[in-house]
């Protein structure tokens, strides 16, 4: 046993300095694997931390909404049509709901204005998500000025800030009253944007949704379902951002792993046969090679991973943040809640680590089959 | 110390650091999960159905919500021009349709 461990030792110490004599090269190899990795790890983490996160976030969202198309758009929904869905049975209760979008020419921001009933029962004063309060510098008791749809200004307190743990939900977020909603954008009475319709059973939705498409033929209903599934798929392995980093990520690992699985050097075949010629095994020279694989990936995967942790958890991965921000100026903050899948972790162990070990080791073994003589003068 | 030792160690350090992830991650949803504030959430009364992951167009701010000629939005013949809506699909609901 110990003899085993000893010749493992001496030949991880050969490999180590073999590597070392051709620092350059293998540096510059180590930086490439463990770039792919992190992206491959990051992507992973963030995927699966924001899938979380929508499923914790959309488990509050209404059972259904419903919303009016005029001319294949969205349109105001007439409250009317709340009194009708709410006699349909199986429907507990139908909330009309107020939002919609201001762009504030200030900033070049768009900011998502909801309407809150509570928010009627305390003061006039505004909620404001921590991304619409970092754009404009507001803290709490100070004035955010709107303009209305009508040109009057509208000084809006902010009463209170998200703080930036809800930023995936409320980052652009201003929350005002109903009667502030309506001013603002000289919203028409006895009008919503759109429906939360609540059903007492899951089961009954679809029913209930053929019912009010029925009893109102210009209405859409959306299901919770629907939205939670939207989610999914965004956040899915055919998503565009998934793929775009997947692919350029997996192509070049290919090219790469292809290059070493095509052959060695001249410079390798000749130090293999030097190896055979002061008496090496073939078993010793795959072994050589096996720990210059190993030595390799499992350094690359497990900085990889233990960096893409970092990049996504601590630093809220700024790689993928300033790919969706796009030309927002309000984004949030993505302070996700770590999830590790060690499913995928595996996976991606497997795609990488023992494609790359096993491509170093099969051209080395048909080298070290060969005869000293001929590896030498190759 | 020899380098195959040190390599060994650096690498056990390595495992150990891996190994340490899931345990933190747990520790952080039990954290974030007892971060409940008191008089409740301010924003479960709102019913909100999408996540703010872009607010650069009605679209991906709202993907679940949009229209049915999303992202064509502001006239039929408008090319989808908003760099987030090449990172977010379509809803569910609207790729289903024949």
């Amino acid at each position: 046993m110990k003899r085993t461990i000893e010749r493992h030792l001496n030949i991880l110490e050969f490999t180590l300095a073999s590597l070392l004599r051709r620092r350059g090269k293998n540096l510059s190899l180590l930086a490439m694997y463990l770039l792919v990795i992190f992206m491959l790890a990051s992507l992973q983490f963030f995927v699966s931390a924001l899938k979380r996160e929508a499923a914790v976030i959309l488990a509050d969202a209404p059972d259904m909404v419903v919303q009016r198309l005029m001319a294949g758009r969205q349109d105001l929904v007439p409250t009317e049509y709340a009194t009708g869905i709410a006699v349909i049975r199986g429907v507990t209760a139908v909330r009309p709901r107020l939002w919609g979008y201001y762009y504030d020419a200030l900033n070049g921001a768009n900011y998502t204005i909801m309407a809150d009933e509570q928010q009627a029962a305390g003061l006039p004063r505004a909620a404001i998500g921590a991304g619409v309060a970092r754009a404009r510098t507001l803290a709490v008791g100070d004035l955010l000025p709107l303009i209305s749809y009508n040109k009057t200004p509208v000084m809006l307190e902010v009463g209170s800030i998200f703080p930036s743990s809800s930023d995936l939900i409320a980052a652009d977020m201003v929350v005002i009253s109903p009667a502030q909603f309506h001013t603002l954008f000289n919203f028409p009475e006895g009008q919503a944007t759109d429906l939360a319709v609540t059903v007492r059973n899951p089961k009954e939705l679809p029913t209930v949704a053929a019912k009010i498409a029925t009893l109102f033929p210009d209405s859409r209903p959306i299901l919770k379902s629907e939205i939670q599934r939207t989610y999914q798929s965004i956040f899915d392995w055919r998503g565009g951002m998934t793929l775009m980093v997947l692919s350029a990520a997996l192509l070049s690992f290919i090219i790469f792993a292809w290059d070493k699985a095509t052959g060695l050097s001249a410079e390798e075949r000749k130090e293999i046969g030097i190896l055979k010629s002061i008496g090496w095994e073939t078993s010793d020279v795959l072994l050589l090679k096996f720990w210059e694989g190993t030595v390799i990936s499992l350094t690359a995967f497990l900085l990889g991973v233990v960096l893409a942790y970092g990049h996504v958890f601590f630093l809220s991965a700024p790689l993928f943040a300033q790919a969706l921000k796009g030309w927002s100026v309000i984004y949030p903050r993505f302070q996700l809640v770590p999830v590790v899948d060690a499913y995928q972790l595996a996976v991606l162990f497997f795609l990488t680590v023992v494609p790359y070990t096993t491509a170093t080791v099969i051209p080395c073994w048909r080298a070290a089959t060969t005869d000293p003589d001929a590896a030498m003068r190759y | 110390m020899r380098r195959s030792v040190l390599f060994l160690l650096f690498t056990a350090a390595s495992l150990a650091v891996f190994f340490l992830l899931p345990l933190h991650a747990r520790q952080s949803q039990l954290q974030r999960a007892g971060n409940v504030q008191p008089g409740g959430d301010p924003l479960r009364g709102l019913h909100v159905t999408d996540l703010c992951l872009s607010t650069e167009a009605r679209y991906t701010r709202n993907p679940a919500m949009a229209d049915h000629h999303a992202p064509f939005q502001e006239h039929p013949l408008a090319l989808e021009h908003f760099p987030s809506g090449s990172l977010i699909l379509p809803p569910a609901q609207l790729r289903n349709v024949p």
